[in-house]
């Protein structure tokens, strides 16, 4: 039972999923050390294959790397082991907090209320630090930052159609692979006139 | 029926929440705050939360919300079971496409990851992740995370400022951050 392909790829999993806070960035790490370094599963190239699909995959990127690298081991159950390990943790710990610490509790207990009105301010800080560390990952300049600005203030507006997020990952998308396609024609072109020359 | 909305949500949620945790969070703004399953400031405490304990954001709020909407949504569901079924539910939902695009999509997006579509198309979302995670930003800067009287106000953008300082410019965990923020909400509140 212990040496079981299955139940290690459930158990190393779990432990990630039980001990990474911080989301997936954090867990990535974690996940190369133990599938690379101590398992031996993957070599740290074909790691890093999977993780490149991993991340350009919608989803959460803790799920998509268990699913590629238990797809990759044992097929079908393999991915549905490793996925299992991460998320069990997380819905546990959840699902606890959620039943005791509910959203009346929260708003009627004086001094929880307190705390959570701290707390507030501090999460939307947390989620401005990212825009600015995704926006220099993402080599934004003065000239594309004009995309991310309108995006960001057309979700807000809450405006009919035009407030839709999904709106902007397919534009996103569709933009970008025109954009791309149109890069390489005119590096063609160029290569073609030094060759007439 | 909640559940089968709570279902379409999150297989949208899902299959779109391109750029991780924090720009879905714009997503789950828009499909169930918008809707009114859970109040504004239940959704930002549903991120805390999700910053002190381990694993996804994704995972999280999915578990938090599955719980907590359906007994919001009408009181025929308060009972915690449904609660429990709720959890279930978005927490699967929300995996199932990852599931099914890692296994089926992966071995192609391997193969053509230098051609101009797959390139061109991860090119086009990265400023669009950027736009979504700051529209996440923008939406919780509300009176319901700052409060509505200018004492509340004044008092909140200026731990919001604090707490932007010590995650940006030092090393300390943003764990850290939300127990400060929470122990000055306790005292000066």
């Amino acid at each position: 039972m212990m040496n079981n392909i299955f139940f290690q790829l459930f158990i190393t999993f779990f432990k990630i999923g039980a001990f990474t806070f911080g989301g997936g960035w954090a867990m990535i790490s974690i996940i190369e050390k133990e599938i690379v370094d101590k398992h031996h599963w993957l070599a740290k190239d074909e790691f890093l294959d999977q993780l490149a699909v991993a991340q350009s995959l919608p989803g959460i990127l803790a799920v998509n790397i268990s699913v590629a690298v238990g797809d990759r081991l044992r097929g079908m159950k393999g991915s549905i082991c490793a996925a299992l390990g991460t998320i069990l943790p997380s819905f546990m710990i959840i699902l606890t907090i959620a039943i005791f610490l509910t959203p009346d509790l929260i708003k009627n207990n004086e001094i929880l209320s307190k705390i959570f009105k701290g707390i507030r301010p501090a999460v939307v800080a947390l989620i401005i630090a990212p825009v600015i560390t995704s926006a220099k990952a993402a080599k934004i300049g003065w000239k594309t930052a004009v995309i991310p600005i309108v995006v960001a203030l057309l979700i807000w507006s809450k405006l009919p159609v035009v407030s839709n997020p999904i709106l902007y990952i397919v534009l996103g998308g569709i933009g970008g692979y025109l954009w791309y396609r149109r890069q390489l024609e005119r590096t063609r072109e160029l290569q073609g006139k030094e060759v007439e020359k | 029926m909640i559940y089968l909305k709570l279902i379409w949500s999150y297989l949208k949620i899902g299959l779109f929440g391109f750029g991780g945790g924090y720009a879905m969070l714009a997503l789950i703004e828009r499909e169930i705050v918008g809707p009114g399953w859970i109040t504004e400031q239940m959704f930002t405490d549903i991120v805390a939360i999700s910053q002190m304990t381990p694993g996804p954001i994704g995972i999280n709020s999915a578990t938090y919300i599955g719980y907590v909407a359906p007994g919001e949504a009408s009181a025929m569901f308060t009972n915690p079971l449904f609660g429990i079924l709720g959890s279930l539910v978005c927490t699967l939902v929300v995996v199932l496409p990852s599931f099914f695009l890692t296994t089926y999509t992966s071995h192609f997006i391997t193969k053509h990851r230098e051609s101009a579509l797959v390139k061109g198309v991860f090119t086009g979302l990265r400023p669009v992740v950027v736009g979504l995670i700051a529209s996440a930003a923008l939406l919780l800067m509300n009176s319901a995370n700052f409060g509505s009287v200018s004492y509340d106000i004044i008092v909140s953008i200026i731990i919001c400022i604090a707490a932007f300082s010590v995650v940006f410019f030092t090393k300390i965990h943003p764990i850290l951050v939300i127990v400060f923020a929470g122990v000055a909400g306790l005292f000066i509140f």
